[in-house]
């Protein structure tokens, strides 16, 4: 494969009972076609009604590491921002 | 079990002696093409590509380990025979070569085997169970093959050259899939219409020209089925079962 291309492509997948697909990992593949074979041989062993995703690396778009700081800042000291003024009634769990 | 020559089947008789004789056949190219593919581990071009060609001879080896069950013992049926005594067909047996070859064998040899698989499962005979498991697997294989042959052959020019020196190499393997086996409920010349048609499709698609040889050739035709096989096989044979004869009646 030295002078052949194969991009890399990030695998995300739903499990049969799942709800949302999570990022599973990556792999190569020349294109989107083995890329989904290739994932479900390596992340789902093929189990039956589960969903894959593949997207080329390339196509997404990451947050800056360096721009961190302004991106997540939580601002904390603005106590307004955030839903913490409730009441939660005794009988509620799992909140 | 003994250290001694398992050189031919169990001899059942009657309407079970065919199928036990069936199920035999079927067990030995799943059995010797799981071998054939396990020689790839370490070989493959990309790791993908590697998990993808194991996972497939661990399907075919899931499937020989059922039919050899249904035949005999499974272990004494797999390393205790003698070359004459294995059933299965030219074509499994026949070298990986470069991994066009090994392409082009699993697109004649996995088509074959979903036709006659959806056939078995859809009748209600012995092997009706197994093959309706396995169709599943095999419809994979066969996905996996036609994804290659058309990569491959709408590829490079050298791709393309390959691929097709692969399938006019193992074209004259492609009639004995289909020649009468006893024990089956479905015979198997109903399949090869469909078989050629659905492997012309692929070629054609892939840019590839549809090998116009024999499809047996002269001396060789049917020759698996009966014990005939060619010279690569028993070098094979000899690598697979050297454990098992080393230590006779070890268990593992």
């Amino acid at each position: 494969m030295t002078n052949t291309d194969w991009p890399l492509w990030e695998v995300f997948v739903r499990s049969r009972r799942g709800l949302s697909h999570t990022h599973a990992g990556s792999l190569h593949a020349p294109d989107a076609e083995l890329a989904l074979r290739n994932a479900r041989d390596l992340y789902t062993r093929r189990g039956e009604g589960v969903s894959i995703w593949v997207v080329p690396s390339s196509a997404i778009t990451a947050s800056s590491p360096d721009e961190k700081d302004p991106f997540f800042e939580p601002a904390a000291d603005k106590p307004y921002r955030h839903p913490t003024f409730y009441e939660i009634p005794d009988g509620v769990q799992h909140l | 079990m003994t250290g001694t020559d398992t050189t031919t089947a169990p001899a059942p008789t009657g309407a079970d002696a065919a199928v036990t004789a069936a199920a035999l056949a079927l067990g030995d190219d799943a059995l010797v093409l799981a071998q054939r593919l396990g020689e790839w581990a370490g070989s493959a071009p990309v790791l993908e590509e590697e998990v993808a060609l194991a996972n497939i001879a661990l399907d075919l080896l899931g499937q020989a380990r059922v039919l050899l069950s249904l035949a005999g013992d499974e272990d004494e049926l797999a390393f205790l025979r003698e070359e004459r005594a294995f059933r299965n067909l030219q074509l499994v047996e026949q070298p990986n070569g470069d991994f066009a070859h090994t392409i082009a064998r699993q697109l004649y040899f996995s088509t074959y085997q979903r036709l006659l698989y959806a056939a078995l499962a859809a009748g209600d005979g012995a092997l009706a169970g197994l093959a309706a498991k396995a169709v599943k697997e095999v419809a994979y294989h066969q996905d996996h093959a036609e994804q290659w042959t058309l990569r491959l052959g709408d590829g490079t020019e050298e791709s393309r050259r390959r691929m097709q020196t692969a399938c006019d190499a193992l074209w004259r393997h492609t009639g004995e899939p289909f020649q009468p086996l006893d024990g089956l409920d479905v015979d198997p010349t109903t399949l090869e219409a469909a078989w050629l048609e659905s492997v012309t499709a692929v070629l054609t698609r892939a840019g590839l020209t549809v090998p116009d040889g024999p499809r047996t050739g002269a001396w060789r035709a049917g020759a698996g089925r009966q014990g005939l096989h060619t010279e690569s096989f028993g070098r094979m044979l000899a690598e697979m079962q050297h454990l098992h004869r080393s230590h006779p009646g070890a268990t593992w």
